[in-house]
């Protein structure tokens, strides 16, 4: 049998059943940000991992998502699964056409630029109170709903953020092994001989950005309409940077890396809640261990410590 | 087959090739010669579309070419094994032949012609059979250098352009690669375009010859003649000067 799907359906299993254990508890809450961060995680990871491009500004596209379904479905009543959509097509329409000349940079320059665009996207959400509220948020925006349907507790709406993240994940791991995902990670390795073999480079790393904004606009949407409140805060530079930590714990350029990553960085700061004010620490210390440790990431350095520690069965055959 | 019309690159200020023309017919394999920094690799990537003309004019089978994007070169038949290689050090052996063939995932002949090619190109290098699994990047340099081959050959190139292929390698591996680009010549019918700093070793395979210095082309001939060619022998067969100065 085949590697690949029994991975994912034991991941859809045991996604599908950690509600009856966790449901109740605080858990339950950061299990639907840990969804909707693996839905960011993956996102940049097609960019960052898989392409080899940096963004500092994924906060702000993911912010863009959340404005909008918060805007358009509180203040003018549109069908919030539509903004969603909208939403979506839009803010990947505008990385489409920033992408073309944010990608001609490379490293450092292309960081700047696109940290450039976060600080701008978030300036945006701070200064524009008429539309946005401002510094102090936007709330009211409504819950989602299927007909009678309504996600208003943390168990639906954690079936509802992780039937996007499945779907995303599942759609991630298919194109990184498509014949698209090899030409990604050519041009990670060398952009000249990724032309020279006929990969329009240029149109391509432009697509997987707009791809990867559309995602986070995606993620942008879920997130307003689960917390029903919307604040400039949580699209800051700090979390652009935090996404890209995650991506690198994770493993770059793995699909269930960033689900690793998404999970550690999500949940620790709950676990370490008991070392109160150490806990930042703790934190630092984890990350600057799991870097040392585990250079290619979780999910290449999980397997080596379980094959170091586990007896060796096979060895004798 | 192919026409190269006083071409001009530049490199910003640096005026790399100057009024640059050669030609190739179908089938034939033509060699390119030139000291380090003579605008060899430059007439290729100006083929490519990587580094595009200035000025002059490219004919691809009558059809003017100069103005086009690399990746519809690639489309026309048209596939580079660029100087050292740079195959894809991450991926897998056949991932990395796989690319070769990425333009034409999507045209009409179908997985199957593709999987076909595949086989073929294992045929002509068997250790990359051995190594499909293995990471590019861990290869022997010749290995690297098939993969390099392979990896065009997916693109099923009507022409070929080498960039010295025979760079850094031990006799023995540059004779399998001669040998695969005269296989492919008689099997295919492919036209070569070869660059090499091993004159001796191009000149004995190739039909003609280019000889550039400083952006220019300064002698073109027969290989044979070329072979005889006093310049050419003080220049790049490496023989003595006080051998030709006795004459
Ligand atoms: N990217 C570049 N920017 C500026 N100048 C360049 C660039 N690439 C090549 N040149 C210049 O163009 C000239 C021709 O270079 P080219 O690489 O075509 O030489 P070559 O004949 O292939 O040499 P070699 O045998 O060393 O590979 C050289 O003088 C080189 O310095
Ligand atoms: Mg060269």
């Amino acid at each position: 049998m085949k590697r690949e799907p029994v991975k994912y359906a034991l991941l859809v299993a045991v996604a599908l059943l950690a509600p009856l254990y966790f449901s109740g508890g605080y858990l339950m809450n950061v299990l639907v940000f840990v969804g909707i961060n693996t839905l960011l995680v993956v996102a940049l990871n097609l960019l960052l991992g898989f392409a080899g491009q940096i963004s500092l500004g994924h906060a702000g596209f993911f912010g863009l998502g959340a404005y909008i379904s918060a805007i358009l479905t509180a203040t003018h009543q549109v069908n919030p699964w539509l903004v969603m959509l909208i939403a979506a097509l839009a803010v990947s329409a505008l990385a489409f056409l920033i992408g073309f000349p944010v990608l001609k940079l490379k490293g450092h320059y292309l960081a700047m630029a696109t940290l450039g665009l976060g600080i701008i996207i978030y300036i945006f959400f701070n200064e524009a109170v008429d539309i946005t509220g401002g510094p102090s948020g936007f709330s009211g925006v409504p819950n989602l709903s299927i007909g009678a349907l309504v996600f208003d507790d943390d168990v639906k709406n954690y079936y509802l953020v992780w039937s996007f993240t499945l779907v995303v994940i599942l759609l991630a791991v298919n194109l990184s092994r498509s014949r698209i995902g090899r030409a990604l990670r050519a041009i990670h390795d060398s952009e000249v001989a990724a032309r020279v073999m006929g990969v329009n480079v240029r149109l391509l790393k432009v697509q997987i950005f707009a791809l990867s904004a559309f995602i986070s606009a995606l993620a942008g949407s879920l997130y307003a309409h689960v917390m029903t409140f919307v604040a400039p805060a949580s699209f800051g530079f700090h979390f652009s940077v935090e996404l890209v930590t995650m991506v690198i714990i994770g493993g770059l350029g793995s699909v269930y890396g960033s689900l690793l990553g998404a999970a550690l960085l999500t949940l620790l700061p709950e676990m370490l809640r008991a070392f109160q004010d150490y806990d930042i620490i703790i934190y630092g210390l984890i990350l600057i261990l799991a870097t040392m440790f585990m250079p290619g990431g979780l999910v290449r350095g999980i397997p080596a410590v379980l094959a170091a520690i586990l007896p060796k069965k096979q060895e004798r055959g | 087959m192919l026409k190269i019309k006083n071409i001009n690159t530049y490199y910003g200020k640096v005026h790399a090739l100057k009024n640059v023309s050669l030609h190739l017919n179908a089938g034939e394999i033509v060699t390119l010669l030139g000291a380090n920094g003579a605008g060899k690799t430059t007439i290729l990537n100006t083929l490519s579309a990587l580094t595009p003309a200035g000025s002059g004019e490219i004919l691809f089978e009558g059809a003017r070419i100069e103005a086009l994007p690399p990746d519809r070169i690639v489309k026309l038949g048209i596939c580079q094994v660029p100087e050292g290689r740079q195959v894809f050090k991450p991926l897998s052996v056949e991932d990395n032949l796989e690319l070769g063939a990425y333009l034409r995932y999507r045209s009409r002949e179908g997985r199957g012609a593709i999987k076909k090619d595949l086989e073929k190109v294992y045929q002509l290098f068997p250790r990359l059979l051995e190594r499909r699994g293995q990471m590019a990047g861990t290869l022997s340099g010749g290995e690297q250098q098939m993969l390099a081959i392979g990896r065009a050959l997916m693109a099923r190139p009507r022409l070929l352009l080498l960039d010295e292929p025979s760079m850094g390698l031990a006799p023995l591996i540059v004779q399998e690669i001669f040998r695969v680009i005269e296989t492919l010549r008689q099997e295919s019918g492919t036209t070569v375009l070869l660059v090499e700093q091993n004159a001796k070793a191009a000149l004995k395979m190739a039909d003609r010859g280019y000889v550039m210095e400083t952006g220019k082309v300064i002698l073109e001939g027969v290989a044979s003649e070329l072979l005889e060619n006093k310049e050419v022998q003080r220049a790049y067969l490496g023989k003595e000067k006080k051998e030709i100065w006795e004459r």
